[in-house]
């Protein structure tokens, strides 16, 4: 029986980290600019230099 | 085989038009201009050009030169200040927006801005908004050093007087974060209720204690911060006396939870916690799903975002920045080309044409000369003019236009629902119910009075019915949205289906505004003649005479001597010992004309009249086409502030019944409008401009046409992009076909409250039935809006 109060303490802390996480990415903006990121994301950091032949 | 290769058409390799007059090689590339070929070499030399290897051609045509110091108010520190989001001693923030902005080459070259210019720290784009967040050093760059770069690069950043306002709205997030927290409380309560469902062996009473408390524990705060958003909006039409949606359901609510809390305490059950979470649960998706609004987009601008922040002073013979506010009577104001004119005024130097199509409706540009008026709004099209101001900002006559009080609505948007008068009902006969089963067990059996009156309230809760239609409208929205048909909520969706009357404004909306369709009646013209005509007609700038130039398709070099313009009548000049006059009726044939009923100008050689040239607008593609199948089921009336040039055109495309009128002004519109709605009828106005403000605010429904959904457009109750005018007959099969599908959900879900109910005036729902029920009465509701909102939108191809 103590197993299942255990077991439900580890769940509901696993699940309210969860939720944290949503709060913290609703408040951060990141449901804000649902295009950029996407793309973002599929750029190099450093610009090649010119593909010019 | 040889004109083959010379038919080839070249396409600038920066930005992807085709090459109109010789290529400009250079690099090995081809540019259709010099503008284009400079952004290039910036690129090139600072190793930027993967912008072009990510998308095609992604540049921004540079053809059109952007004069040197325009951003010059960018220096003045107050207007600096105003557009500043953070400063401190080492950077500045600023937003800029940036309408030119739509691929991903956009997006990178952006973002990578500090390569062009080591004193920019960094950039962030909003691709949605389009705007750019850039930090940089103001130490070393100026916020006009920055503008000029982005301008340089073809991305010219759209500053006007309502940025200056600051604050823009916040997106209200509080609902998500309540959906966030009902659907966690609303999860974890359903698995702590499986042992109740499944059944529990009585020797674990005390672990089931502990579940029950949980349950209560979680849906605390469903029942005091997620539902809050239902509580308000009840209390809110309470308060204006009516029942809405919201009430019945605010009643479930809080019966549900009375009665669980008092099971649980009482020991006697274990409540329907997992009920209540749900609905609230379902209830704010459907919200959340509806109220996705078109952040990016306003529906209330007013003239401010219309607005340059800056115009350029004379004073003491120096030119000055100043901010529009800051202007006052008898300033001089220099206004250069395709700049607005912010405020009444007198022309004092130079000769103005004045692009009025955006204010008034007229197609043509107007001309004016010196010591005639000019009003706000317009624009100037060709060269620099100074004006003298005699009325302030905000006296101006569009300021007042916008100003006046008719053109403010108010009402109610959500007392006009189908879907509150259907609760209504609903709402009481669910009270009926509970009452007369609470009556029958009192006088049968009293211990489940209780019982069977709270059950019904908690199976029959309306939350069916508000689920369908939130959810449905939720969806046509979001279709229509991808079809650039941006509502401004889910009440425009039924104001839209309940029209039958169409008022169409011409310019800019069924037309492009441009007048290039041109056409020629009378004489013959010999190349002979053509020529001449194309060499006088090419010494004016009027817009006017460079349509006819390049008709005649004439690049004569013959020389005209005696030139003569005569602003508002016509030009002539001598060509080759001939005298030619281009104009208007009166100055050419000296007849006079009462009004202009079309765009024409007339043409005499040698004193004796040839004919004359008829402008026709350009008709937007596949318009005529949506008016004919428009025809078939709703009356129509076109009201334009233009000329009478194309009534025929019209009348024809319209039917003789329709109702076409000219030289509109905006009050005219407003009062045809309301005209029609005392007649009773359900109006929808289609305009661009702000001549049509006041109708599109009076109209039921107002949707303002945009060629960029970014732009600037009169307040209204939704906005289309342009280029699917065409498909308005289907936008408005699909908010019909949304009732449909509403009513659909609503009797499906009637048939669950049939089933339900049948267990609860018996006082026999049990909470594992209600379990069952709740989740899977709002699941195939969903399915149903979800289904067959697709299925109608795919039928009529808008998927």
């Amino acid at each position: 029986m103590s197993v299942i109060i255990l077991l439900l303490i580890a769940s509901i802390t696993v699940a309210c980290l969860f939720l944290a996480a949503f709060i913290w990415s609703v408040k951060n903006g990141q449901y804000e600019d649902e295009e950029s990121p996407p793309l973002r994301m599929l750029f190099d950091d450093t610009p090649l230099t010119p593909k010019e032949k | 085989m040889g004109n083959k290769e010379a038919a080839v058409v070249v396409q600038c390799y920066h930005c992807g038009e085709n090459c109109v007059d010789k290529p400009i090689h250079a690099h090995e590339k081809e540019f259709c201009c010099e503008g284009c070929k400079m952004v290039y070499e910036i690129l090139n030399q600072n190793g930027l050009c993967d912008y072009y290897s990510i998308s095609k051609n992604p540049g921004i045509n540079q053809r059109i030169k952007i004069r040197e110091n325009k951003f010059a108010f960018l220096d003045d520190e107050s207007i600096q200040r105003s557009l500043t989001v953070f400063k401190d001693d080492h950077q500045t923030h600023i937003s800029f927006y940036l309408p030119q902005m739509h691929c991903s080459s956009c997006l990178w070259l952006l973002e990578n801005l500090h390569q062009l210019n080591e004193h920019i720290i960094s950039s962030k784009v909003n691709f949605t908004r389009k705007e750019a967040d850039i930090v940089f050093n103001h130490r070393s760059i100026s916020m006009r050093q920055v503008a000029e770069l982005l301008t340089a690069i073809g991305y010219e950043p759209y500053i006007s007087l309502s940025d200056a306002k600051k604050a823009k709205p916040r997106i209200n997030k509080s609902k998500i974060y309540k959906l966030g927290i009902a659907g966690f409380c609303f999860a974890n309560i359903m698995l702590l209720s499986f042992p109740e469902y499944l059944g529990i062996d009585a020797k674990e009473q005390s672990l089931l204690n502990t579940f029950r408390y949980l349950s209560v524990l979680l849906s605390l705060p469903v029942f005091f911060y997620s539902s809050s958003e239902l509580y308000m909006s009840a209390w809110k039409s309470l308060k204006h006396g009516f029942l809405s949606i919201d009430a019945p359901i605010v009643l479930a609510v809080v019966v549900t939870f009375g009665r669980s809390l008092y099971e649980v305490l009482s020991g006697t059950g274990s409540g329907y916690f997992d009920s209540m979470t749900g609905i609230v649960f379902f209830m704010l998706i459907g919200r959340v799903l509806q109220d996705k609004t078109y952040e990016q987009l306003s529906f209330e601008r007013d003239y401010t975002s219309y607005f340059p922040i800056a115009v350029t002073r004379v004073k003491d013979e120096k030119e000055e920045t100043v901010a529009l506010p800051d202007i006052q009577l008898n300033d001089t104001l220099l206004i250069h080309n395709q700049e607005l004119i912010p405020a009444d005024g007198i022309l004092t130097r130079g000769k103005a044409v004045v692009d009025y199509s955006f204010v008034t409706g007229e197609s043509l540009p107007v001309e004016k000369e010196m010591g005639e008026i000019i009003y706000a709004g317009g624009k100037q099209i060709g060269s620099n003019i100074e004006m003298l101001v005699v009325k302030e900002v905000a006296q101006s006559y569009l300021t007042k236009l916008w100003n006046r009080d008719e053109f403010k609505r108010n009402s109610i948007d959500s007392e006009r629902s189908f879907v509150h008068l259907l609760s209504k009902y609903f709402t009481w006969i669910v009270l009926f119910l509970s009452i007369s089963s609470a009556a029958y067990w009192y006088f049968n059996d009293v211990s489940r009075m209780w019982v069977a009156a709270t059950s019904v309230l908690i199976i029959a809760c309306p939350c069916a019915l508000l689920l369908s239609n939130t959810f449905t409208n939720g969806n046509i929205l979001r279709i229509l949205g991808r079809k650039h048909l941006y509502l401004r909520n889910a009440q425009t969706i039924e104001d839209i289906a309940g029209i039958d009357y169409i008022v169409f404004d011409k310019t800019g909306t069924l037309t492009t505004g441009r007048y290039n369709e041109i056409g020629y009646d009378g004489k013959p013209l010999s190349k002979e003649a053509k020529r001449k005509i194309a060499a006088l007609a090419s010494q004016s700038t009027h817009p006017m005479s460079k349509a006819i130039v390049s008709w005649t398709n004439e690049n004569s070099r013959l020389k005209v001597s005696a030139f003569e313009e005569y602003a508002g009548k016509g030009i002539e000049g001598i060509v080759e010992g001939q005298l030619i006059t281009l104009g208007s009726k009166s100055y050419v044939t000296g007849v006079h004309a009462e009004r202009d009923i079309e765009s024409a100008v007339y043409i005499a050689a040698g004193g004796s009249l040839l004919g004359k040239f008829t402008f026709r607008n350009h008709y937007r593609n596949n318009v005529p086409l949506m008016i004919k199948r428009l025809r078939k089921n709703y009356e129509m009336a076109v009201l334009s502030g233009d000329n009478a040039g194309e009534k025929d055109y019209l009348q024809e495309l319209l039917g003789f019944d329709a109702n076409i009128l000219f030289h509109q002004k905006p009050e005219d519109k407003l009062e045809a409008i309301k005209h029609l709605q005392q007649m009773g009828k359900k109006v929808m106005m289609v305009g661009d401009g702000l001549n049509d403000a006041g109708a599109l605010r009076q109209a039921n429904v107002g949707i303002a046409v945009t060629e960029n959904s970014n732009n600037f457009t009169p307040a209204s109750d939704a906005i289309l992009e342009a280029n699917e005018l065409p498909r308005l007959y289907k936008f408005i099969q699909l908010c019909k076909d949304n009732k449909k599908v509403v009513i659909a959900a609503f009797t499906v879900s009637i048939l669950y409250n049939i089933v339900g109910n049948y267990y609860a005036v018996q006082g026999l729902l049990s909470p594992m039935y209600a379990a069952i029920l709740m989740p899977t009465s709002s699941i195939s509701i969903l399915l149903i809006t979800f289904g067959f909102s697709n299925f109608s939108a795919w039928r009529m191809k808008l998927k």
